[in-house]
């Protein structure tokens, strides 16, 4: 791999993890406004 | 005698007497550090040269490990019979209660640390070529330091899942600049190799910022239990 | 009021963040001038060291939120303490993985328990640990029990770096990241940069906090409607 590969590697690996952090924030605020919403709606 | 102290001797007393009668504690960490004294023996097989440098660590890794053996037994006797919550609602400072503890594991890791150097010194044909009468600072800053913190750390662990594993690791990352001090000062006294002065100095710094810490803190913790 | 606000807020400074972060990465890329050394892989720097710093200021947050917390009881405080500290990992983790990938070209190796990549991993381990205490801990008390442990890792940090430092001066090894002044045109880009991802930082940490507000109005509500008997 040459130093430029290295470099793309970088990055690459950077936006990976933060995308999957993004993700699985997204993923648990769709999951908890669900639940909520089934909440409020038995609660009635 | 102020109602500190006394209460502080009367714990360490009773917990040193109730471990002197059944000794279980200090058998199986006797037993565990010889065990991974041998262990490593199999792994390293170094010359009189090499293990001086490479002593140190060996050491201070098998007592890091025979601690938490100790340290995670210090508060479940507390547990078993209530005290815990005895303490909470008396007004007992406790400190005291803390002090004990610490003392108590620090007296039990001191007697496995004075068993258990000799045999080191003799499967690994240690001799000192530093000033040798300064392993007794280190020996005791740094029991000391892990110690303190582990049997805060236990304290703060009686109510999480996987009690046991838990103490190291919240105990171990914490440590790491006061193992780290214990194994170099151990490697330049053994070698010769230099002067162990900073790292002792560090080690004391360390003891004192961390004892300051859990004494003021333990309340809090005792009380969130 | 505020709230609601500061909700209509959130997408689009959302939106401004990534741009700046494109344009930032542009610069990086194409902009900056090639290092005459290590050549384009120096270009991690703008990554590794920005990614430091909002790591390290994040875990501060922590810090002081774990006091604010300790000291007035108040939930909100816990939330932002427990906010900051898992976003701090993550950027933490990126310093940790572009380290060794920027020095396996440039010093053959990939790592070399230099000073600050050694201490960013300690620090690493002690916010790992207080996110698993507080993973594994059941008890009402959590919160208390987790700002004490924010409070024993703040004070561990000193300690670390210079136990570290003393232990490098003894045993010199290559320095990841190197030394040296900056050419003005990477240093315009490295600042540019430096407060992108503070702001990504700071976007994150406030998405991870409202969704820990969430989170904690699902198990009140859920809570109530089980003391009032509403079948689940």
């Amino acid at each position: 791999m040459n130093s430029k590969g290295f470099l793309y590697a970088a990055y690459i690996a950077t936006w990976l993890i933060h995308g999957l952090y993004i993700g699985v924030l997204a993923r648990g605020y769709s999951r908890l406004r669900q639940q909520l919403k089934d909440l409020n709606k038995s609660g009635k | 005698m102020s109602p500190m102290h006394s209460i502080t001797w009367a714990t360490l007393t009773k917990d040193i007497c109730l471990e002197w009668r059944s000794k279980d504690a200090l058998n199986s960490m006797l037993f565990f550090s010889l065990l991974v004294v041998v262990i490593f023996s199999f792994s390293f097989d170094p010359n009189a040269e090499e293990s001086r440098e490479i002593a140190g660590g060996l050491i201070w890794v098998a007592f890091l490990f025979a601690a938490v053996v100790a340290l995670n037994q210090t508060w479940t006797r507390e547990l078993r019979n209530q005290v815990l919550d005895a303490y909470r609602v008396s007004p007992a400072p406790a400190t005291a209660l803390f002090v004990a503890k610490a003392l108590g594991n620090f007296i039990l890791v001191s007697v496995l640390e004075a068993l258990m150097a000799p045999l080191f010194m003799i499967f690994y044909n240690l001799r000192a070529l530093g000033p040798a009468w300064q392993l007794i600072p280190v020996a005791i800053l740094g029991t000391w330091a892990l110690v303190v913190n582990g049997t805060f750390f236990a304290a703060m662990s009686l109510r999480t899942r996987s009690r046991e594993i838990m103490l190291p690791l919240l105990l171990f990352p914490i440590s790491i600049p006061a193992v780290q001090s214990m194994v170099e000062a151990t490697r330049i006294i053994l070698s010769g190799d230099g002067a162990a002065r900073f790292w002792i100095v560090l080690l004391l710094t360390y003891d004192v910022v961390f004892t300051t810490a859990c004494l003021a803190l333990f309340e809090t913790v005792l009380q969130a239990e | 009021m505020i709230a609601s606000e500061m909700k209509r807020a959130f997408p689009i400074l959302a939106v401004i963040t990534a741009l700046l972060l494109a344009y930032s990465t542009y610069q990086a890329l194409v902009v900056a001038p090639t290092e005459r050394t290590m050549g384009d892989v120096q270009r991690i720097f703008y990554y590794h060291v920005p990614s430091a710093w909002t790591a390290f200021c994040l875990f501060f947050v922590n810090l002081i939120a774990s006091i604010v917390y300790l000291v007035r009881k108040n939930p909100k405080a816990d939330a932002l303490a427990v906010s900051s500290a898992e976003v701090g990992v993550v950027f933490c983790t990126i310093v940790l993985i572009t380290g060794p990938i920027w020095a396996r070209p440039v010093w053959g190796i990939w790592w070399t328990w230099d000073v600050r990549l050694t201490s960013t991993l300690v620090l690493w381990l002690i916010y790992v640990s207080y996110l698993m205490l507080r993973r594994f801990s059941d008890s009402a008390q959590t919160p208390v029990l987790a700002a004490v442990l924010a409070i024993f890792g703040a004070l561990d940090v000193p300690l670390v770096y210079f136990s570290i430092w003393f232990f490098r001066t003894q045993h010199p090894q290559p320095v990841i990241g190197g030394g040296g002044s900056l050419d003005p045109r990477m240093l315009h880009v490295f600042l540019l940069n430096l407060f992108t991802f503070s702001c990504f930082g700071a976007m994150l940490c406030w998405a991870r906090y409202r969704l820990e507000l969430l989170q904690r109005e699902v198990e009140e509500v859920e809570s109530l409607q089980s003391l009032r008997g509403v079948p689940q």
